[in-house]
C-alpha cells in the first residue's frame, strides 16, 4: 500500500490559515491502514485546528468527510455538490488523492495535510516499511523476492556493498542490509549459484527516469 | 606478456613484481598545488597513484581533474570513479575525458553513502553499480562502444580495477563476489585495509582454491594507523572495517607519543607477512592525510627502490 504520514501541525496551520471554510477530506484506503488520513485522523485533526483557531480567535468553519477513494472518479464526484463551497480542501490522501482532487474542482484551492512516504507493509501496529519502489521492471525473480531497487541505500543490484556489517546496512544499525537479506534466502532456497550471474544493466526507463508513466488495459477499455 | 593498455601498473604486475599504489584526496578547494605536493611525496615509491572520488562523501575537486595534474607531472594516475554520483552518460563521458589524457587507470567503486558527507540531503544516482561500471570500462574497451551501441572513435584504453573487502558481511558471498567482479571484467583488486591478516589470508585462500588469485591481481590495502583513538574510531565507527583487539590494545599500551611509530611498524609488518601469501600481488598503501609517511611504509617492508618498466 501507498504509506504517508501526517504533516507537521505547525505546516498545516500555515497553509489554512486564511480559509473561512475548510474541508478535511480522509480517504478510506491505504492511509486509513497506516493511519495517516482516514475518518480517525480526519476527526483528530479537524479538533485540533478548531481548537487553535478558537483560541486564536479566529473563525473558521471546519467541515470533514471521508470518501471511499481519492483516486477514482466516482468516489470523488460524491463531494461535486459542495466542493466549491469551501475556500480550500485539505486532503488526508496520498499525492495521488490530492492531485485527483485539485485536478476536478478547479475553482477550490487543493491542499496536502499528508506527506506521502513510498509503498509499504505493516511490520506491526503502528509500523510501515518500504518494500517496493514502483520502478516498473521487477527484479524479484533474481534476487529471492527481496527488493535491491527499494531495500538497499546504494540500490546495488550485485551487492552486498562493502559497507555491510553483522546484517546492517553501514548508513545505520537500524536498517537491515538488503543484500545480506537476499543472500541469506538464496541460501535457504540452495539457489547462491544464482548470485553469481551478473545483473544486466537495469533498465531505468520504466522508473520515473522514463517520464510519467500510464497503464493501459486495452481488453478492459474496450 | 600480452598487454591491454598503456598502464605502467598493467607493465609491472604483468612482469611479476609487486606492485606498490598509493593514494592522494583532492583538495576541498581549487589549488592543484596540494595535488602536486601530495603527489611529490610520494612518486619515487609507488608504481601509480590513486586519486579519490570525492571520498566519505564530502565534496572534492574531481578526481578526473586531479589526474591530469597528475599525469602532466609525468606519473601514474588511477581514477577512481564511484558510481553514487553519476549517471551512465556521465561516466562514459568521463572516462573517454580520462582516457583522452592519457589516464591509463580506473577504479570502479559504488561510493560511500552520501549521508556520511557535506551533503547528506542530496540525491545519489547509481544508475549503475561497481560491478556493471567494471562491464562498462571494457565494453568501451573491448568493443569500442558505447553502451548505447554506438562506435567510439578511439575507445580507451584503460586498465580496469575493482576493490574488495574481505572484511564485509556476510563473508561467505566475499569470493563469490570476488569472481563475480573478475566476471565482468575487472584486471586488478584493491582491497579495504586489512588489520586482521588471518580473515585476509583465509579469504585469499578460498579465492586462491577457486583459481581466482590466477585471473586477477591483488592489491592487499594497507593503512597505518596514527594512534589508538584511530584505531578504536576504525574498530567502532567505520563500516566494514575489521580491527581485532590486539591491535587496539597494541596501540593502547604503547606511550601516546610513540603510537604513531608503532601504527607504522604494525603496517610494515603486516606487508612483511602478506609478501610471502600466494595470490597478492601487491600493496595499495592507503597513507589517509599521512603521505608522507608511504617512503618509509614501503621502504621497510622491502618495496624499495620500484622497478623500472618501459
Amino acid at each position: 500500500m501507498i504509506v504517508a504520514s501526517p504533516k507537521p501541525m505547525e505546516e498545516i496551520i500555515d497553509t489554512v490559515k486564511d480559509c473561512k471554510k475548510l474541508l478535511i477530506l480522509g480517504c478510506n484506503e491505504c492511509v486509513t491502514v497506516c493511519e495517516a488520513g482516514g475518518k480517525k485522523e480526519v476527526g483528530v485533526l479537524a479538533s485540533a485546528l478548531r481548537m487553535y483557531f478558537a483560541k486564536q480567535g479566529q473563525q473558521i468553519q471546519i467541515d470533514e468527510r471521508t470518501l471511499e477513494r481519492q483516486c477514482d472518479h466516482e468516489y470523488l464526484e460524491e463531494i461535486r455538490d459542495i466542493a466549491d463551497t469551501y475556500d480550500a480542501i485539505l486532503s488526508l490522501a496520498c499525492g495521488v488523492g490530492v492531485q485527483f482532487t485539485a485536478e476536478k474542482y478547479l475553482s477550490t484551492v487543493v491542499l496536502p495535510g499528508v506527506n506521502t512516504c513510498f509503498l509499504g507493509a505493516t511490520e506491526e501496529r503502528g509500523m510501515w516499511t518500504e518494500r517496493c519502489q514502483a520502478c516498473g521492471a521487477c527484479v524479484l525473480a533474481r534476487t529471492g523476492g527481496i527488493c535491491p531497487v527499494s531495500r538497499c541505500a546504494k540500490r546495488v543490484l550485485n551487492g552486498p556493498c562493502g559497507g555491510s556489517t553483522k546484517g546492517k546496512c553501514e548508513i545505520s544499525k537500524e536498517v537491515d542490509c538488503a543484500w545480506q537479506l537476499i543472500v541469506d534466502r538464496l541460501t535457504a532456497l540452495g539457489k547462491m549459484d544464482e548470485y553469481e550471474q551478473i545483473a544486466p544493466l537495469k533498465d531505468w526507463s520504466t522508473d520515473r527516469a522514463g517520464g510519467p508513466r500510464k497503464v493501459v488495459k486495452e481488453d478492459v477499455q474496450s | 606478456m600480452s598487454l591491454n593498455t598503456e598502464s605502467k601498473l598493467e607493465k609491472i604486475l604483468k612482469a611479476g613484481h609487486l606492485a606498490v599504489t598509493s593514494e592522494c584526496g583532492p583538495p576541498r578547494g581549487t589549488s592543484l598545488d596540494k595535488i602536486e605536493e601530495k603527489a611529490n611525496l610520494i612518486k619515487d615509491c609507488v608504481d601509480a597513484i590513486n586519486v579519490t572520488d570525492n571520498q566519505t562523501s564530502v565534496t572534492r575537486m574531481c578526481s578526473l581533474a586531479a589526474c591530469i595534474k597528475i599525469k602532466l607531472m609525468g606519473l601514474e594516475p588511477v581514477l577512481q570513479m564511484v558510481t553514487r554520483d553519476r549517471n551512465r552518460i556521465a561516466m562514459q563521458s568521463d572516462i573517454l575525458g580520462a582516457a583522452g589524457f592519457g589516464v591509463n587507470n580506473m577504479l570502479c567503486l559504488s561510493g560511500d553513502h552520501q549521508s556520511f558527507g557535506d551533503c547528506a540531503t542530496g540525491q545519489n544516482v547509481h544508475d549503475l553499480d561497481s560491478m556493471q561500471l567494471v562491464q562498462t570500462v571494457r565494453h568501451m574497451r573491448d568493443e569500442g562502444k558505447f553502451l548505447g551501441g554506438g562506435d567510439i572513435a578511439g575507445p580507451p584504453k584503460i586498465f580496469v580495477g575493482a576493490a574488495a573487502n574481505p572484511f564485509a558481511d556476510p563473508f561467505e558471498v566475499r569470493v563469490p563476489r570476488l569472481a563475480k567482479k573478475i566476471a565482468a571484467g575487472a584486471e586488478f583488486i584493491q582491497t579495504q585495509c586489512i588489520y586482521n591478516v588471518e580473515k585476509f589470508e583465509k579469504w585469499l585462500g578460498i579465492a586462491r582454491d577457486r583459481g581466482l588469485t590466477e585471473k586477477v591481481f591483488i592489491l592487499a590495502g594497507v593503512t597505518p594507523m596514527k594512534s589508538a583513538g584511530m584505531a578504536r574510531y576504525m574498530k567502532n565507527r567505520v563500516p566494514g572495517m575489521d580491527v581485532p583487539d590486539e591491535i587496539v590494545k597494541r596501540l593502547s599500551d604503547t606511550p601516546k607519543e610513540k603510537q604513531a611509530d608503532e601504527g607504522i611498524k604494525i603496517c610494515i609488518e603486516t606487508m612483511q607477512r602478506l609478501k610471502e601469501v600466494k595470490g597478492v600481488a601487491g600493496f595499495h598503501v592507503m597513507a589517509i592525510e599521512w603521505e608522507e609517511k608511504v617512503p618509509e611504509l614501503v621502504e621497510g617492508a622491502g618495496l624499495y627502490p620500484r622497478p623500472e618498466v618501459d
